[in-house]
């Protein structure tokens, strides 16, 4: 197990580096570090000594990848690349461009991010397990019909088409929560509301439908046959059988995206108002914040590998035939 | 679910609050903002969303009146305006009457009132013998614990000097702290530039990202001295009467030299807590709460000056009732809170709801707040007024224009065909239709550079474009289609061909309009040029590549802007001023350069205000008028909206302190805003019927289907 | 003039393709019978008949040509006339036969069948005065009289006329379908429809018959309504949402289709080669797709958008009109969605192929000693195309669903350009108006939603006939 894990953790390491390339190699092609001096220093009055004193200042005055011009290993650590990936890996983010310090922001806004995502993952899996449930057990009824024609249908509609209902419904006819803010401590539970249900009935098309195909192949197993033959009522089959078993598949999904709940949810977020990670994403993007964004990318990916390493574990825990190698 | 919804409904607010309820009846401003300063350092700071924040706390000498129109600048810190002397080369005074050419320095003194203390602040923390500072000499173990600023135990305040002055302007040179005014001050400060190249030789090098703190003090500059412990000097290059405009900016504000010392000790920076997030300032409010994520909240400066309100307004002003409080001691709330709200929506939709003091209105909202009497003017819809929400409107000291790039082939240069050409699609592209689409009539066509408030301004008949519009019934006309198309054939372009392919002209228009709305402004652009038979090509672009492309002078049509710094027509001009050019560095991204038109805004830009100026203005639009290189598009007219317990509300353009004059009625606020919130209860109650009539049939199949397995 | 965009070409390569495969596919078995049974389904024949509507719109707006402009006024012209000239515009097909619809344009918002703007105006009355009030439409039910008097009865003599229409053409077209299958099965005219009213394997048929009925219907009553009235209202600049949402329906399909015509290749060969090679070239693939995966996608497609921005500001001759602009921004979207996309088949072939690896015959070819580029295309590449079809199938809905979010972020299509997402976008605003703009936010609803619903309903048919495990389960 040790092992598997060091070994897990060593192969993360060329993708974190491939990750960042790619990052680098995107970013400046379309951002050279003029543009973004020039975004930092704002557009009214701006000089090319300023531009060149702020680029000195932020470490963006070395070439990218190769530096020609120092000698033997300066070739490669002089550059914007190494300077500023080597700090990463030390998950040391430094400060932003606009000078804040990106640990610190990252440590407060991940919990509204978690805040929301973590009810939306449970209140999703609660709800969408029950009535996939439901829909097996009235398979082949008007129920089952009605009910894939509803998924289909719901799983049909952009996700913006919720939020901007939910926040005319909700928030606006009926007064019941506001319609957007967030605030720390209990206060905040008013500003989830809205937020969690528009998401979590977003998600009930893709998700109950997964599951039902998930309960609908356990059904047809032997042993569920077997079960039923014995005379076992359909809800015990249904609950102590077909629900345990496709838990496995279920489950091991919902371990792969646990680390990235972190991110937070792109969109809702920023429509909402809740200063989370996924609108600190979208805002760096949009103001053009390198090392933002680079921090983010990074963190995403080390997320995502972690959510492959968990993953597999899972596999193991709930199947001892599966064997880490 | 439920639970949750019982703890937030119960006590006495509204259920959509989004404030704690103990709030409700307290003296605070509720606003928002809708994008992270990104500097609040007054030697940084430049735009708007940063003013709305450091105006309130920072105090330079001067300030513009809050009520008197045209805007007038009247004394903030300092006893009285600025004097004025003026020396010829040699260094002999000369009258006030000296022509301009004669002028090699002028000199202005500055004195300030005495007893102005900074806010509590801990950088000005002392010990007990108050010999020394307590936190100018941080260890790492007495940051334990820290987390902001109002973690420090001990705050402290000292008397405001004429020494802080001279620091910031000093701090204006220090090239690592990329002041955007630094480039223009080198032209007018006496030493300014010297001083610059002296700081960046002797400044010592960052650690690990923070710079050591350099005692400025100890830096001669013969730009700005210290004459005794109020007064101070600047020296100006020349003349150049704008600079007291100039004096009522942020820039020139106060900077102790203890705050630079504080900050610029190891271990703060990493903690976010830096000068260009914490401001320490002598103004009405501090920056109590500083949360770029979330919320800012400005509260009152304990120390504050005891500046009344002001007792002389605008003969209009008192019906207003907005000389109610004069002469009561400033500021009138205590506390400001700012959220952070991106979208325009809920913004819009929060301030109905009694959440918000104060709104702006989106265009889109503008139906349902405004609607326009019989006579054209504006006034509020009824739902509005019924609940008591107040309009107010100005005309913004900005220019939207659409500009032709004079390094073009087609469209730029002197030749008569161009100059055609550019008038024929000035006249095409009616500006009086985008302001009712896409403003709601919320501006006035411009017919020069100049808008109304500002000196040089022409009203009716006077001021009218003749190249573009005709004077028709008391108002002004835009000229036909069919003269445009005229105009295009004379310039060689019958039916809008290019004489050389026979198909027709394709111009270019450079964009970098992404919102929502911007495929409606590109398309309804794209109509305005198809009148003339001219085929436009968008480019849309981010703003970035925009600028690139006006700097490197490659591009044909635009769209722009201009946000007057200063109320002055100079303010205007300049960016017309061939010097200037964006190819060169400068801001005249049309890249206009016209010999006469040049040498006329020479004379005009160190001129007093009188009639010889505004010969020389109104020589100057004419040029412009009939070289064309700019179509004058609009001056956006600011149309904000207040709650009925908002008080003291004057739009006020150039003024950022605007704060500390607000009133406000909390009572009748918390009141208010129970009443328009009542939670509609029964589509839930519904909802859970339906739910569970759809369950009863459901459940009975269940039951059979239960019943006939188990036989 | 003929232009052919990027875009159209692929298109045409698309269909190319789908000709060929489905050429390949009906003669082997394992790929004929359950397209069959996908015939057969009630559900996926009307999913069908609606989305051939979808995409016959789609391919008339893929033939773009410059459209010949009249002889110049003759005050110039001698020598020209020899030479036809042409506008630098580009235009569809389909904006030739929508002509009215594009050119009736208002000033701004109005309603759906609305006579009057919808917002109040500055009108110069006779006497010289000035009075605010709705004025008029341009075009919209500019035919009528008295508008508060005529226009229910002028709507539902054109609905009727357009139902009558739709009756005769569906008829119409019914009978030359029977009796060219009558002829073709030499059976007589009268055994044909019987056997389509009663045979429950015709239970299908009927169905696309019926739903042909009621597309054939409304579009005749829409091309009715439409040259009077703008039958879903205008938008801001008051162009006609019917038309935009038209127009839209091309964006939608090219982005689900041609993302993952795009990205197919890439996936196939890397996601077989990794399973059938092993090894070093596993690890290799692995890792890139792995890296890419990494990559939060909406920051992989905000750095390419932004890299083609900077492409076109430094190459600005080379696109000369607007649509060219466009269509290379939405090619781009495409390749970069393919890009962010292709990884999750590409695992699943990979995972398919080193099962299939291990298969008795495979295992013989190889010893036999048959090069490897043989065996992949006889023995791996067959077997995997159910895998490549299903997603394929599965993507269309969410990509179409995608486009719309994108435009939110401003990293979707050119804002100019005509598609479901640019009109939510717009329309969040619009929402916010009182009285509220309530149509063009309907109407790319009604529209997207109309394709997604049957895209997905499609392709639960299509997953359940090729997927051997949920095979006769559902």
């Amino acid at each position: 197990m040790m092992a598997y894990m060091l070994r897990r953790v060593a192969y993360a390491l060329p993708i974190l580096i491939g990750v960042n390339l790619i990052t680098f190699a995107l970013f400046f092609v379309v951002n050279s570090p003029d543009d973004m001096a020039r975004m930092q220093l704002g557009d009214k009055r701006v000089t090319e000594e300023a531009i060149d004193t702020w680029k000195a200042e932020h470490g963006y005055d070395q070439p990218l990848f190769i530096n020609a011009q120092a000698g033997g290993l300066g070739v490669l650590t002089q550059t914007i690349f190494f300077q500023k990936s080597l700090k990463l890996f030390a998950f040391d983010f430094g400060a932003s461009d606009s000078g804040r310090d990106i640990g610190n922001d990252i440590a407060q806004r991940m919990w509204p991010s978690l805040a929301i995502a973590v009810p939306v993952l449970l209140l999703g899996l609660a709800l969408n397990i029950s009535y996939a449930l439901m829909i097996i057990f009235f398979r082949a009824t008007y129920v089952d019909v009605g009910s894939v024609v509803l998924l289909v249908a719901m799983m049909s509609i952009s996700s913006l088409f919720y939020i901007i209902g939910g926040q005319f419904l909700i928030g606006k006819l009926l007064h019941l929560v506001p319609i957007s803010g967030y605030d720390t401590g209990f206060e905040a539970i008013k500003f989830l509301i809205l937020p969690v249900i528009v998401s979590v009935i977003a998600g009930i098309g893709t998700g109950t439908r997964l599951y039902r195909t998930f309960f609908l192949e356990e059904i047809n197993r032997d042993y569920v046959r077997t079960a039923r033959a014995k005379g076992l009522p359909e809800r015990v089959v249904l609950f102590r059988h077909v629900l345990r078993n496709a838990l496995i598949p279920i489950l091991t999904g919902v371990v792969a995206v646990l680390p990235l709940l972190f991110m937070g949810a792109l969109i809702t977020e920023s429509f909402f108002g809740v200063p989370g990670l996924g609108s600190y994403t979208i805002d760096a993007i949009s103001r053009q914040d390198f090392a933002i964004v680079r921090a983010m990318v990074f963190l995403g990916s080390v997320l995502y590998i972690l959510g492959l390493i968990l993953t597999d574990i899972s596999y193991t825990l709930v199947d001892p035939r599966v064997r880490l190698s | 679910m439920s639970l949750s919804l019982g703890l937030s409904g119960c006590g006495d607010g509204a259920w959509n609050n989004p404030y704690p309820a103990s709030e409700a009846r307290a003296k605070t401003v509720y606003s928002a903002f809708t994008e992270q300063p990104k500097h609040l350092d007054p030697v940084r700071a430049y735009s708007s969303n940063e003013y709305a924040f450091i105006g309130q706390v920072y105090e330079p000498p001067l300030q513009y009146h809050f009520l008197k129109r045209p805007y007038t600048l009247v004394p903030l810190t300092s006893t009285a305006m600025p004097e004025v002397r003026y020396f010829d080369a040699e260094g002999a005074p000369l009258p006030d009457s000296a022509p301009a050419d004669q002028i090699a320095l002028s000199e202005y003194r500055i004195r300030l009132r005495p007893g102005i203390h900074y806010q509590p602040h801990p950088a000005l923390a002392r010990d007990a013998t108050g010999a020394s500072y307590l936190y100018h000499h941080l260890t790492p173990a007495d940051l334990r614990g820290i987390e902001d600023l109002g973690d420090f135990a001990q705050q402290g305040t000292r008397e405001l000097i004429a020494e802080d002055y001279v620091y910031q302007i000093k701090r204006l040179a220090a090239p690592w702290l990329h002041s955007p005014i630094a480039g223009l001050m080198k032209k007018h400060l006496l030493d300014f530039a010297e001083l610059s190249e002296r700081l960046a030789e002797a400044a010592p090098a960052p650690v690990d990202g923070v710079r050591p703190f350099v005692d400025l003090r100890t830096v001669p500059f013969r730009g700005a001295e210290v004459l005794d412990r109020y007064s101070y000097r600047i020296h100006i290059k020349g003349r150049y009467p704008q600079f007291q405009y100039w004096l009522a900016m942020l820039f020139f504000s106060p900077m102790p030299w203890e705050a630079e010392a504080f900050y610029a000790q190891p271990g703060l920076s990493e903690r976010n807590i830096t000068l260009d997030w914490y401001p320490l300032g002598t103004g009405a409010f501090m920056l109590s709460e500083n949360n770029p994520n979330l919320r800012m909240v400005l509260e009152r400066n304990p120390h504050f000056h005891g500046e009344t309100y002001p007792s002389e307004g605008m003969a209009q002003d008192r019906a207003a009732g907005l000389l109610e409080d004069a002469g009561q001691p400033l500021p009138l709330i205590d506390k400001a809170i700012y959220a952070l709200e991106k979208e325009s929506i809920p913004y819009w939709n929060k301030f109905l709801q009694g959440y918000y003091d104060s709104s702006g209105i989106a265009s889109d909202a503008f139906d349902q707040a405004i609607q326009f009497s019989a006579a054209g003017d504006a006034e509020l819809t009824e739902p509005l007024r019924e609940q008591g929400i107040r309009l107010a409107t100005a005309v913004n000291t900005s220019i939207w224009y659409m500009g032709f790039n004079m390094l073009d082939p087609i469209l730029g240069g002197d030749s008569e065909r161009a100059r055609l050409l550019r008038r024929a699609i000035t006249i095409a592209v009616d500006f009086g239709e985008y302001i009712s689409i896409f403003a709601n009539g919320r501006a006035l066509q411009a017919q020069g550079m100049i808008p109304p408030g500002i000196f040089g301004y022409q009203e009716g008949r006077a001021g009218l474009n003749p190249y573009i519009f005709d004077w028709h019934q008391g108002r002004a006309e835009r000229k036909s289609i069919a003269a445009a198309r005229a105009l295009l054939a004379e310039a060689g372009y019958p039916d809008g061909r290019d004489p050389d392919t026979g198909r027709p002209l394709t111009l270019y228009y450079e964009a970098m309009d992404a919102g929502p709305d911007g495929k409606a402004r590109l398309n309804w652009m794209r109509k305005q040029f198809n009148k003339l038979g001219i085929e436009l090509v968008v480019r849309a672009t981010d703003y970035n590549r925009f600028q690139d492309k006006m700097r490197e002078g490659t591009g044909q049509i635009f769209m722009w802007g201009w946000n007057a710094d200063y109320p002055d027509p100079e303010n205007f001009f300049f960016l017309l001023y061939g010097p200037n050019a964006k190819v060169d560095g400068g801001e005249n991204a049309f890249n206009y350069r016209n010999p006469d038109f040049d040498r006329l805004f020479e004379r005009m830009r160190v001129m007093d205000d009188g009639p010889e100026r505004q010969a020389l203005i109104d020589a100057m639009t004419e040029i412009l008028r009939r070289d064309g290189p700019v179509a004058f598009g609009f001056f956006p007219k600011a149309y904000s909206l207040y709650h009925q317990w908002v008080g003291n509300v004057k739009p006020n353009l150039m003024a950022n302190n605007t704060l500390k004059y607000r009133r406000l009625d909390p009572q009748q606020r918390a009141e208010q805003r129970v009443a328009w919130n009542p939670p509609v209860l029964w589509p839930l109650g519904l909802l859970v019927l339906l739910l569970l009539l759809g369950a009863l049939p459901a459940w009975q199949m269940a039951r059979r289907r239960e019943r006939s397995r188990a036989l | 003039m003929l232009v052919v965009l990027w875009t159209d070409a692929l298109i045409f390569v698309l269909i190319a393709v789908v000709l060929g495969f489905a050429f390949h596919a009906t003669r082997h078995p394992h790929l004929r019978v359950p397209w069959q049974q996908v015939g057969r389904s009630r559900v996926a024949a009307g999913a069908l008949v609606v989305l051939s509507v979808y995409v016959a719109i789609g391919l008339l707006d893929s033939v773009h040509f410059h459209p010949r402009l009249e002889a110049q006024t003759p005050a110039v012209g001698e020598a020209s006339q020899e030479t036809p000239t042409y506008s630098t515009q580009v235009i569809s097909l389909l904006d030739l036969w929508l002509q009215p619809l594009r050119e009736q344009e208002e000033k701004t918002f109005s309603a759906p069948f609305a006579t009057h703007l919808f917002v109040k105006e500055a009108m110069e009355q006779p006497d010289g005065s000035v009075i605010r009030a709705y004025p008029r439409l341009e075009h919209g039910g500019a035919h009528l009289t008295d508008p508060a008097r005529d226009r229910a009865p002028d709507i539902l003599l054109s609905t009727l006329l357009g139902l009558v229409q739709g009756l005769i053409a569906w008829t119409g077209f019914l009978l030359m379908v029977l009796g060219l299958s009558a002829w073709r099965a030499r059976e007589s005219f009268a055994q044909r429809v019987l056997q389509l009213r009663q045979e429950p394997t015709q239970a299908a048929w009927r169905v696309a018959v019926w739903t042909l009925l009621v597309m054939l219907v409304l579009g005749f009553i829409a091309a009715e309504l439409a040259v009077k009235y703008h039958i879903l209202g205008t938008d801001k600049v008051g162009e006609d949402v019917f038309y935009q949402s038209l127009k839209s329906i091309r964006t939608g399909l090219v982005i689900g289709t041609l993302t993952t015509l795009v990205m197919l290749p890439a996936a196939v060969i890397l996601g077989i080669m990794a399973g059938y090679f092993r090894g070093l070239t596993d690890d290799i693939i692995q890792y890139l797709y792995t890296t890419l995966n990494s990559i939060p996608g909406v920051l992989l497609i905000a750095a390419a958008i932004l890299m083609l921005q900077v492409y076109m500001a430094n190459h600005g001759d080379e696109f000369n009109s607007l649509v060219e602009r466009a269509d290379l921004r939405l090619l781009f979207l495409c390749i970069i969605l393919g890009v962010t996309s292709w990884t999750g088949l590409c695992r699943l072939l990979r995972g398919e192929s080193l099962k299939l690896r291990e298969a008795d015959y495979v295992q013989a070819a190889i010893a036999l000693g048959v090069r490897h580029s043989r065996l992949i295309a006889r023995h791996i590449l067959p077997n995997v195309l159910h895998i490549v079809m299903i997603t394929l199938v599965l993507d269309f809905s969410g990509l179409v669903l995608a486009e719309a979010v994108l435009s939110y972020v401003n990293i979707g299509v050119d804002p100019t350009m005509n598609s479901w997402g640019n009109m939510i976008n717009s329309a969040r605003l619009e929402l916010a108006r009182d009285p509220i703009v309530w149509w063009s936010l309907a109407a790319a609803f009604g529209f997207m939603f109309t394709l997604v619903l049957a895209a997905n309903l499609l392709a639960d048919v299509v997953r359940d006939a090729f997927d051997p495990r949920l095979r006769g389960t559902a």
